[in-house]
């Protein structure tokens, strides 16, 4: 039904940039007593530019041909053709479910934005933009349109941790800025070349080129300093705890929920398709380097004292399984990695809104400080440990499934790495029930705490789709992997053709 | 010479003539009606002449080729940067009206000085000669050398003039040595026979002369290590002064020094372009560096221009077509971002007259939300991250120098680009993250829509860039 209306996608990305610049104007023009005002109705425009957003990419996903492969959508603009650049979009069964992640996410964050009450008109704008900005990373089908995209979520990005962030959000802005820019430079000298080498951006193109191995290895190089560093991978991975700690709970959710997904996508969508021979030499130091941000940044997830913290450190090592399935290169590891991305925006980002609905009663995110909520706040407690549980991967939920995929995937190319990772299982029961232990059991010691109220309207509004987002996709599985499966044995039918080809 | 060709010579100077003519003409009229309101409408005209001599040479030369025995030369180089200069001074002079006004300066011959700088820069750019070349450094220089201590009253202004004045008169001494030894050893003054002469066989006296020049050229553009000059001129020297000197004099120095690269010397690239790599290097690591730690936005502003011209530097590395184009956009969009951020710069005003601390930006997204995001776009453009035009310009730059397998080149150009994103960084969090009481007065209405709109076209200008490209790729066909 929409496969012939070509825009549809230019115009699901850029409908929130649209409601950002809707806000611009009347933040600009209007007089300074009306700013209250303003403030007030951009919460709704911000809501209403996301809610139709998700609305147009559930429409996306279900006109969204599974059986297909190659990309679907395609939107083509003539752009710079005198030098081969393009504007191009298009989505593939390894793109559209993010689509839909991350408008799912955001309507959420709008919603749990409550408590920021100054400027919020400019947050808003910036969240907007952040939108548009994530969703075009997906849906790029030119490299170069692709880098503006992922580099220039950053800029919204660094405004939400600095200006609406914690005590030390000036330090973590910078250090969320520079050090993603300084990995993703270089990934663009190495698309300059890819350009040069190809002739033309177009990623469709680049998919069917074949690369020297020598430039292969550089070029893989380069994009994974990129992506390792948006992943994060340990050991680039310490701008995240100070990024998460310091930004709004709704910039945390986003920072989780999508923009670590944008790494996995990138070796989805960069490194395992094009430079394949260099993917599987490099295979290994991935997994040693995905083995030991599990085990790691768990067992630094068990010494954190801030809730927010442990949540990010949580975030790395299940990151860590991502990348194990995605360079596994078999089926079940890369739908796993897949499955994993998906599940984690949704369960990361329902933890820091658990953290929130406590941050905003009592403003500390000190484990010490609490204990015993469970007797103020059953329902809170209900909620937490579901996704507590989620996060260790209880069988049920989506953390599960993703978890036991990439663990399978990672088994069928060595049983090492597999036991690496189910150790890290064991670790995250171990830091996630003593930190809901500490937090929600046990008898309340804490005075402070007496006064503190359950979740009220909007946070069950908030939480209710992610609940049901996490049970639904731990029960039927398929959902994902269905849309998700043509584009996988794709992917994974040229890789092996390639080094088949490779190794004659 | 007939008056045919004569006419023929002419009609290739429009420009030139027009802004020649102009100011003269405007001389003549200030110094006859000398009266009240006499300098508003010296001002006024000076724009109007300023921008007619731009879209002339867009719109109104109609051919191509060389006047004068070959000293000036009308190509597509030429009309692209005759447009762009012509226009971004126009731009500069509206933005300093207000300005003067306010500070007492308006006096008669700072528009007439700005038209006489202007028509040395489109000799520059024109110039075919080394003769030519000289008469339209010096006739550039001198005017802005007056331009900068235009202040007199002030101790920095003069300072900054003589400052730049001692120093600009040792660079063109040095270009002038460099000029004669290559006149010296090819024989003649005209860049097409020193073509022959440097094709016809390597001749340590041209490297030697060639040097000379460069760094002559260098001085004028501010790339280190010629750069001393650069942080005292943009800080003591008024600040419409400043927005003019960071815009236009650059574009025509180096679209001079690539069209003296690449033209006479093109032949030879594997002589210069170790020398051009190092001050490339040099300029975009005392730039990214010497700004982390600046105070004044001023002096902020020179260093991101020292950095800049490095990036402009790497294209000319490149030496091919791509690296002209490249130049030119990068150069194009550069001048937007300087030009927009100035208007910014203009727009801090208290009641206790301009200011010019970085600190002074605090809040500014709070108390001027229009201003604020404007100069964020601004500084993220010419910082040349994306979403912004900006990186448009770098990009196409390293592009450049990646296709001219200049790899090192092309990593150092994006790592000192991260570099340099952290002080761009630092006024977005100071206009963002930090707060303050002070309030701007409002500013005068030129400089408001500059600001705005040069922040605004930072991003509204990407659907329409293939235009900008086109053109500036057309020159680079054309040229080599």
């Amino acid at each position: 039904m929409f496969g012939e209306f070509e825009a549809f996608l230019s115009i699901l990305t850029f409908v929130p940039a649209l409601g950002a610049l809707v806000i611009a104007i009347f933040r600009f023009t209007a007089r300074s007593e009306d700013q209250a005002l303003i403030d007030r109705n951009s919460r709704w425009v911000a809501w209403l530019a996301t809610i139709v957003t998700l609305g147009m990419a559930i429409l996306l996903v279900a006109n969204f041909d599974v059986d297909a492969t190659g990309f679907q959508f395609v939107h083509e603009v003539t752009w710079l053709e005198q030098i081969g650049l393009g504007y191009r979009m298009g989505v593939d069964g390894l793109s559209v479910l993010f689509v839909l992640l991350t408008a799912f996410l955001m309507p959420i964050c709008i919603m749990a934005s409550g408590a920021i009450k100054h400027r919020v008109a400019d947050y808003m704008i910036a969240f907007l933009l952040l939108e548009t900005l994530v969703i075009g990373v997906f849906c790029a089908l030119d490299i170069v349109v692709f880098y503006i995209f992922f580099e220039g979520g950053l800029i919204p990005m660094f405004l939400i941790i600095g200006v609406w962030g914690g005590q030390n959000r000036v330090y973590a802005a910078f250090k969320f800025f520079l050090y993603t820019l300084l990995g993703s430079v270089l990934m663009l000298v190495a698309m300059i070349v890819m350009f040069l080498q190809a002739g033309t951006t177009d990623i469709t193109v680049l998919l069917e080129t074949e690369f020297a191995r020598n430039a292969q290895m550089w070029m893989w190089l380069a994009f994974f300093a990129s992506f390792a560093v948006k992943m994060p991978m340990w050991p680039v991975h310490t701008w995240l705890p100070d990024a998460h700690v310091q930004a709004p709970t709704a910039g945390s959710v986003i920072l989780a929920g999508v923009l670590l997904k944008l790494g996995g996508y990138g070796f989805l969508r960069f490194s395992l398709p094009m430079f394949p021979e260099a993917s599987e030499y490099f295979a290994p130091m991935v997994f040693v380097l995905s083995i030991i941000a599990i085990i790691y940044t768990s067992l630094v997830a068990f010494r954190q004292t801030d809730i927010k913290k442990l949540i990010a450190y949580s975030s790395v090592a299940h990151m860590g399984f991502v990348t194990m399935g995605l360079f596994a290169m078999n089926e079940t590891g890369v739908q796993g990695a897949l499955f994993q991305m998906i599940s984690h925006g949704v369960i990361s980002g329902a933890l820091f809104l658990c953290v929130g609905v406590i941050y905003d009663r009592m403003h500390t995110r000190e484990i010490a400080f609490y204990g015993g909520l469970v007797h103020k706040m059953p329902v809170f407690a209900a909620i937490f440990g579901l996704f507590a549980m989620a996060n260790v991967g209880l069988p049920g939920t989506s953390g599960f499934v993703g978890e036991i995929m990439t663990m399978v995937g990672a088994f069928q190319v060595n049983w090492w790495i597999a036991t690496g990772a189910a150790t890290g299982v064991i670790l995250s029961a171990v830091y996630m029930l003593t930190v809901y232990r500490d937090v929600v059991l046990g008898e309340i010691t804490n005075p402070k705490l007496e006064t503190i109220t359950d979740i009220n309207r909007m946070e069950w509004l908030i939480f209710i789709p992610l609940i049901i987002g996490t049970l639904v996709l731990g029960l039927f599985s398929t959902l994902i992997t269905d849309v998700t499966a043509t584009a996988v044995d794709h992917l994974i039918s040229n890789y092996d053709a390639a080094l088949a080809a490779s190794a004659q | 010479m007939t008056a045919d060709m004569l006419s023929q010579d002419l009609s290739l100077l429009i420009p030139e003539l027009v802004l020649a003519g102009g100011a003269m003409a405007l001389l003549m009229l200030g110094v006859f009606l000398n009266g009240k309101g006499t300098e508003k409408l010296i001002q006024w005209l000076t724009v109007g002449l300023l921008a007619a001599a731009g879209l002339a040479a867009l719109f109104l030369v109609s051919g191509e080729g060389t006047a004068f025995n070959d000293s000036f030369v009308f190509d597509s180089l030429a009309r692209f940067s005759k447009t762009a200069i012509g226009l971004v001074a126009a731009i500069a002079m509206l933005l300093a009206m207000p300005y003067l006004q306010a500070e007492k300066l308006g006096k008669i011959e700072y528009p007439i000085l700005v038209a006489l700088a202007v028509t040395g820069m489109m000799m520059m750019v024109s110039a075919n000669d080394l003769i030519a070349m000289y008469m339209g450094i010096e006739l550039q220089s001198l005017a802005l050398y007056v331009l900068a201590a235009f202040n007199r009253d002030s101790l920095r202004a003069s300072e900054a003039g003589l400052k730049y004045f001692v120093l600009g008169a040792l660079s063109s001494g040095l270009l002038l040595y460099g000029a004669s030894l290559v006149y010296g050893f090819a024989g003649s003054t005209g860049f097409a026979d020193i073509a022959l002469a440097v094709g016809s066989g390597s001749n340590v006296g041209l490297t030697v002369g060639l040097v000379f020049v460069i760094c002559g050229l260098a001085f004028k553009v501010s790339a280190a290590p010629f750069h001393m000059w650069t942080p005292d001129v943009y800080e003591g020297a008024p600040t419409p002064v400043t927005a003019f000197f960071a815009t236009a004099p650059k574009f025509a120095a180096i679209v001079l020094l690539a069209r003296v690269l690449m033209e006479p010397f093109g032949s030879v690239v594997e002589q210069w372009r170790d020398v051009i790599w190092m001050i490339a290097v040099l300029s975009m690591a005392v730039g990214a560096f010497g700004a982390l730690t600046q105070q004044n936005i001023k002096r902020l502003m020179a260093y991101s221009s020292i950095g800049n011209m490095g990036y402009a530097l790497v294209a000319i590395a490149a030496a091919s077509q791509t690296g002209l184009w490249a130049l030119l956009v990068f150069m194009t969009l550069y001048m937007l971002g300087v030009i927009g951020s100035f208007a910014g710069i203009l727009s801090m005003r208290t009641r206790e007259g301009m200011v010019e601390q970085i600190s002074d930006l605090a809040g500014l997204a709070q108390r001027n939300p229009g201003l604020g995001w404007s100069i964020t776009a601004l500084m993220f453009s010419i910082g040349g991250l994306p979403f912004m035009v900006g990186f448009f310009g770098k990009f196409f730059v390293v592009y450049a120098a990646v296709q001219a397998d200049l790899m090192i080149l092309a990593v150092l150009a994006v790592l000192f680009s991260v570099v340099g994103a952290a002080y761009y960084l630092r006024i977005v969090k100071v206009i963002w993250f930090d707060t303050s009481e002070v309030e701007f007065v409002p500013s005068a209405v030129s400089t408001y829509w500059i600001a705005r709109i040069a922040g605004l076209a930072t991003v509204l200008l990407l659907p329409v860039l293939g235009w900008l490209v086109f053109r500036a790729y057309s020159v680079g066909l054309a040229l080599l």
